[in-house]
């Protein structure tokens, strides 16, 4: 059985997640926790690319800003005038599909380059993109972009609701945190691991690299459409500044902060991120601070964080837990 | 044990709201404001004037005393609504004042309308459709808009400065947009004629382009700029040799560009300009409040005189207290009395008198003012004009003004308002 495989602490992690609403306020669940699992779906399909494929791309919020606004434009919104309000069953397969084909197109182009330079293709990309969509009328509404972007209501479930929106989210990270420790294992992400660790062997072994890289940023863009989609429902309204260069930034910060090895660590980056936007005015007011100054204990916070642990939360983890195995180790005099 | 506890920590916080519920004899204000980007400043000087009106009433009103909450923004929509929420599920908060910017503004509206229990009173935000197009039953306004903030402009400089053929360019956005169609109904019905528009991207610092096109026969040129996009603009139309005169929006001729330093904004001398304060007003509500404002903090921890934004916070203040006053501090009942007494205040504001109109949009003074020599060497503005009861609908019946359409490039049909439809 494939359930005996997942260790019992899963389990109650899992279950923990699904009893939450129990005790958890509604602004803890649709909030904190919405929010969460939106900006970690975002930062898992930048775990994806740059964990298994050496490329840190920092396009990925544009790709979920492109799903957003897709939903927006294509489905009903505030501005009736921009707006079609075709149903959602057409405007969700739309929505995935040109967030992919512009992921596909952005990806070719920067595939070609490595390292830093792949940084500043995506980076310039997702400049034009912001400045685009920023001055565009006709199609993006320009500087107001779009409001009274809500959920259908499937199932006669009112999808904004703290409630199921907070199980929404949930169902949707888990999938996604599903489909990229499945994708590691199979023979695709064997094979894009092998690509990130020495594309030359791997071309001459017969595996074309480039359509590899291309191939993962289409996948990628899956997990950030779904992370844009809802982030457009939560807000109920995207513009520019949704996807501008600091929202792309924080997608970076979110993965290096939780962890880039593995597909956890983005989720994990997520909370500590949410956590520091929405308290950071209080932890000052604790102290006695003025709020205006909250954007310190934010910058601190993740300073500490890159500072103690390169490799994110989870490498902090990881060495407490080989600490303890090598104690244990040590007293028990060793073993094979 | 260490996972117990760390589990019973973990319960408790998210138990914490239920905690930090406000006493019965308190009331908590939350105030939302920008206090990151390019607004960070007018933010400042905001939170500082929700204080300085608190504190003449001892942060004490009918008996129950006040609370705020500061929610910081970066003027980006999103970030708003969110800590609006924040606000009310978190902090439980009684009313928000705030937001600062346009798209915020109508982010808001849209917010209020889940809140139905709660009060939002504007803090400075001036986008028209915040309470033009379908506006929340909750969400008050006791500043005017940006349309009505170029209102009055264009009859003076018909009026007096003769001035009836110009040119316009202004922000490629919504305030861009709402603050010339104040001034562009005001000129059209007067007599003037708009003979060309250029819009130009917020941010972008080359207006060569639209320099060389400027027509030569026209009277003016109205300039909708702001901030270090109206220095820049200055700066290369001196540069060019250009001459003709200049006509200002609300933002254009503001402290920052006044202040700025270069000789740019000596071509701004003699312009005119309006908005909804006159620095050197000289009716004793306004430098009654200038003093106050003055006195209360210390010179490096305030601007010389206060802001446009300072203004706005203060006057939402004011209008709360007046508000909670005479609902005597009773938010029972969906807040229903304290909705009441606001829908009816005649607030007087250090800009004059301000009341609602149905859409719960503030009907007040504009002023025109004019650049001017100061006595430091830097420019100032010099009161030269002022319109009262300025209403949402510039003068017009509901229905002439929604035939306008919403402020846009194309918004305002100059012959056909000049010939009075």
């Amino acid at each position: 059985m494939w359930t005996e495989r997942i260790p019992a602490p899963w389990w109650v992690f899992g279950l923990i997640l699904l009893l939450l609403p129990i005790v958890a306020s509604d602004f803890w669940l649709f909030q904190i926790m919405g929010w969460t699992f939106i900006l970690g779906m975002i930062g898992l399909s930048l775990m994806f690319l740059a964990g298994y494929g050496g490329m840190v791309s920092l396009l990925q919020m544009s790709i979920a800003g492109m799903a957003g606004y897709m939903v927006a434009i294509l489905g009903p919104s505030g501005a009736a005038n921009v707006s079609l309000g075709l149903s959602w069953w057409i405007v969700l397969p739309a929505a995935f599909l040109i967030a992919a084909l512009f992921a596909t197109i952005s990806g070719a182009l920067a595939v070609r380059t490595d390292g830093i330079y792949t940084i500043m293709i995506t980076l310039a990309i997702a400049a034009a993109f912001f400045y685009f969509t920023r001055q565009n009328y006709s199609v993006f509404n320009g500087y107001s972009g779009f409001n009274l972007v809500l959920p259908p209501q499937v199932f006669g479930v009112n999808w904004r609701d703290p409630l199921p929106f907070y199980y929404l989210t949930l169902a949707c990270a888990a999938l996604c945190y599903g489909a990229v420790v499945y994708l590691a294992r199979a023979p695709f992400g064997l094979a894009l691991q092998g690509v990130r660790d020495n594309p030359r062997r791997m071309a001459a072994l017969g595996f074309n690299v480039t359509a590899h890289r291309v191939a993962a940023y289409a996948l990628a863009s899956v997990f950030a459409s779904t992370g844009g989609i809802l982030l457009v429902w939560q807000n109920a309204q995207i513009a520019p500044g949704t996807i501008g260069i600091s929202s792309a930034i924080d997608v970076l910060v979110v993965a290096v902060v939780g962890g880039m090895r593995r597909p956890l660590g983005p989720f994990i980056g997520a909370f500590i991120y949410v956590l520091l936007q929405v308290f950071s005015t209080d932890i000052l007011g604790f102290f006695g601070f003025s709020a205006d100054r909250f954007k310190l204990i934010i910058g601190i916070g993740f300073l500490a964080i890159v500072l103690f642990s390169p490799d994110g939360v989870l490498g902090l983890w990881d060495r407490w837990r080989a600490g303890v195995a090598a104690r244990k180790a040590a007293t028990t005099g060793g073993g094979p | 044990m260490r996972k117990s506890l760390l589990g019973a920590v973990a319960v408790a916080a998210l138990m914490l709201p239920g905690a930090a519920l406000a006493q019965s004899g308190t009331i908590k204000i939350g105030i939302l404001v920008a206090l990151e980007g390019a607004f960070a400043t007018g933010g400042q000087d905001g939170v500082r004037n929700v204080e300085l009106a608190l504190k003449q009433v001892n942060n004490t009103i009918a008996g129950k005393k006040i609370e705020t909450v500061v929610a910081p923004t970066d003027t980006k929509p999103d970030t708003t609504v969110r800590m609006a929420r924040k606000l009310v599920e978190q902090d439980k908060v009684d009313l928000i004042i705030g937001p600062l910017s346009g798209s915020e503004g109508i982010a808001m509206r849209d917010f209020a309308k889940t809140i139905p229990d709660k009060v939002v009173i504007n803090g400075i935000s001036g986008a028209l459709e915040t309470t033009w197009v379908d506006p929340a039953p909750n969400f008050y306004r006791f500043n005017l808009d940006g349309s009505q903030w170029g209102y009055g402009l264009g009859s003076y400089v018909v009026k007096k400065k003769g001035w009836k053929r110009v040119a316009t360019i202004a922000a490629d956005y919504s305030f861009g947009y709402t603050n010339f169609m104040g001034f562009a109904v005001d000129f059209c019905k007067s007599g003037g004629d708009i003979v060309q528009r250029f819009w130009q991207p917020l941010g972008q610092s080359d207006f060569g382009g639209i320099i060389a096109q400027l027509p030569d026969n026209v009277d003016a040129i109205y300039l909708g700029l702001g901030g270090t996009d109206a220095i820049n603009f200055l700066n290369q139309y001196q540069q060019a040799g250009e001459k003709t005169r200049l006509i200002g929006g609300t933002i254009m001729a503001d402290q920052t560009v006044l202040t700025a330093k270069g000789r740019a904004k000596d071509a701004l001398k003699g312009t005119p300009t309006s908005g909804p304060f006159s620095a050197d007003n000289k009716d004793p509500a306004w430098t009654s409040y200038v003093k106050l404002y003055q006195e209360s903090f210390p010179a490096n921890q305030r601007l010389p005189s206060p802001s446009l934004f300072g203004l706005g916070y203060y006057t939402a203040t004011l209008a709360a207290i007046k508000g909670l006053e005479a609902a005597g501090g009773d938010l029972s009942n969906g807040q229903a009395k304290f909705k009441e007494a606001l829908n009816k205040l005649q607030l007087d504001s250090p800009v004059g008198k301000i009341t609602l109109n149905e859409n719960r949009q503030a009907t007040g003074t504009v002023f025109v003012n004019e650049v001017v020599d100061g006595p430091d060497g830097n420019m100032t503005s010099k009161m030269v004009d002022k319109t009262e009861n300025v209403n949402q609908t510039l003068g017009m019946t509901t229905a002439q003004f929604r035939a306008l359409g919403l402020p846009s490039r194309d918004a305002v049909d100059c012959a056909k308002l000049r010939a009075g439809g």
